[in-house]
């Protein structure tokens, strides 16, 4: 952690009185969780002792002093849940998750295991919430169920169900030559096969060809947050478009639809930004 | 001067001192944890409870907070006084039964029963130890922290302060954890505290980092072992 980043949070109150929680706040939200550090940093510059400020940042549930997990897992144990088994349900995700009700993490960082005093969804009781996900009435036989289908990503959509999801065929924008490959398919229908090059590697990368999956597969893993360029298989042009991305500002890959439009994805890996233009039908 | 009654006699006190203070210069004994002369009022234990007002109006504030006030009337061990302390007391040996000093008080206050779930704690959370620190001492190197049934005293991240000089200033104050280390000679023990042989660091995941300045102590013995 860098006391730099710590500094303006600090001296923007100019020690005001009654200002050590919303200084604590800003600096939570900057790193998603105090860094014992930053608590040394606020300290000495506000002049402040640590026993203090550990006090505080101790005393607020709102306040973290580890970094949480990926998943949020929090256990209703307010008086309808409890009476209902809330507890037993709360010792049944710590068997198997093997870590505390006491917004500990697992190891590898999937899970972070709370109690919470009411959720305000007695009748549902007892209720478990994950990721802002509501599962309710639940007994201590599901809580596997719960762990794996978190684990699997409970935002997952039904592809053959979900009627937001269907298949698109795209080609090269420069060559027109189309980048479909029907010998191989991912999640069931017919691949987009482009090569990729990022750092020193290059290789080939499918995506699905349905319309909201973000499935792939590559020749090699490539790292989350890796720019990579994409080319054209048949004429080794790459897929350049004029726009970035409007999350994470990195080139968008565009791709000619049949039917007539054009299909913008994020080059970013991991970015799941894209955007289906239907009033261009060719790439200036 | 302040004019007021306790125990049917009639009291002058100077201006801004406390019912506690007043009842200790009259000589009226009320026992307390986490009063101690020199460090700042609490209220915390509860145990200095007197009963003020008059008839319907009366009520039990704890004495060591309390301000004397003109015309009050105070009555430091009428049978609703001595029935909250022999409750607290009550509580407290359910939760550090091993503190010589409680038993003592517990005893002396007739407590024949303790009809709670049995703990072993090692804290009544008087907050002796931090004003201690603090404002004797003026280390500030322990605290409060956590809340609710985790509230706990003792050094941020449980880790070796650099504010500590070791005094020792916080077990000589402790009312619930003195003597809990005699482990290697029990013939110094009254009490048998050293009987305590969980004691709480052991549980900690920074052992090795934390604060303590008794040597031997019953938990680094343990953990050898």
């Amino acid at each position: 952690m860098n006391p730099d980043t710590i500094l303006p949070i600090v001296e923007k109150y100019h020690n005001r009185r009654g200002s050590l929680i919303s200084i604590l706040e800003e600096i939570q939200s900057q790193f998603g969780y105090l860094p014992g550090d930053a608590l040394q940093v606020v300290a000495d510059k506000t002049g402040k002792s640590l026993v203090d400020i550990y006090g505080v940042a101790t005393f607020y549930r709102a306040f973290r002093l580890k970094p949480r997990g990926k998943h949020l897992t929090s256990v209703c144990l307010g008086t309808a849940c409890h009476v209902r088994g809330g507890p037993s349900i709360a010792r049944e995700f710590e068997d198997q998750l093997g870590i505390k009700c006491r917004g500990e993490t697992t190891p590898d960082n999937e899970f972070t295991l709370e109690t919470v005093m009411c959720l305000g969804a007695c009748a549902l009781g007892p209720v478990v919430v994950v990721d802002g996900h509501y599962f309710p009435n639940v007994n201590t036989g599901q809580v596997g169920s719960i762990i794996k289908r978190t684990r699997e990503g409970l935002d997952r959509v039904e592809i053959h169900e979900d009627k937001r999801v269907f298949p698109v065929e795209v080609s090269c924008p420069r060559c027109n030559h189309t980048l479909m490959d029907a010998a191989h398919l991912v999640d069931g229908h017919p691949s987009i096969r482009v090569t990729v090059s990022y750092g020193e590697e290059h290789g080939w990368l499918r995506l699905s060809s349905l319309y909201g999956s973000y499935t792939v597969e590559a020749g090699s893993e490539i790292p989350m947050g890796t720019l990579a360029h994409f080319f054209c298989p048949h004429c080794h042009a790459e897929l350049l478009g004029a726009s970035n991305c409007i999350a994470c500002d990195a080139p968008m890959v565009p791709m000619v639809v049949r039917g007539g439009a054009i299909i913008q994805i994020c080059s970013r890996r991991g970015c799941k930004s894209h955007m289906l233009d239907l009033e261009t039908s060719t790439v200036a | 001067m302040i004019k007021l009654k306790m125990n049917g006699v009639t009291v002058s006190v100077d201006e801004g001192s406390t019912i506690l203070e007043a009842a200790q210069f009259m000589g009226f004994p009320i026992p307390t944890l986490c009063h101690m002369e020199g460090l700042s009022p609490y209220g915390a234990c509860r145990l200095c409870v007197v009963e003020i007002g008059e008839g319907a109006k009366s009520k039990l504030v704890s004495s060591c907070t309390y301000r004397a006030e003109e015309g009050l009337t105070v009555r430091t061990s009428s049978a609703r006084v001595v029935r909250a302390r022999k409750m607290i007391l009550e509580l407290m040996v359910a939760s550090c039964p091993q503190s010589k000093v409680i038993q003592d008080l517990a005893s002396a206050y007739q407590v024949r029963q303790q009809r709670f779930r049995q703990e072993h704690e090692t804290c009544i959370l008087c907050g002796l130890c931090a004003r201690m620190c603090s404002e004797q001492m003026m280390a500030h190197a322990i605290g409060f922290q956590g809340r609710g049934d985790h509230r706990a005293l003792g050094t941020p991240f449980d880790m070796k302060s650099e504010k500590c000089r070791l005094c020792g200033g916080c077990m000589y104050v402790c009312p619930a954890c003195q003597l809990r280390c005699t482990y290697t000679q029990p013939e110094q023990a009254i009490c048998g505290g050293c009987a305590n042989l969980s004691p709480p660091c052991l549980e900690k995941v920074q052992f090795d980092d934390m604060m303590c300045s008794m040597s031997p102590c019953v938990a680094c013995e343990i953990k050898k072992d």
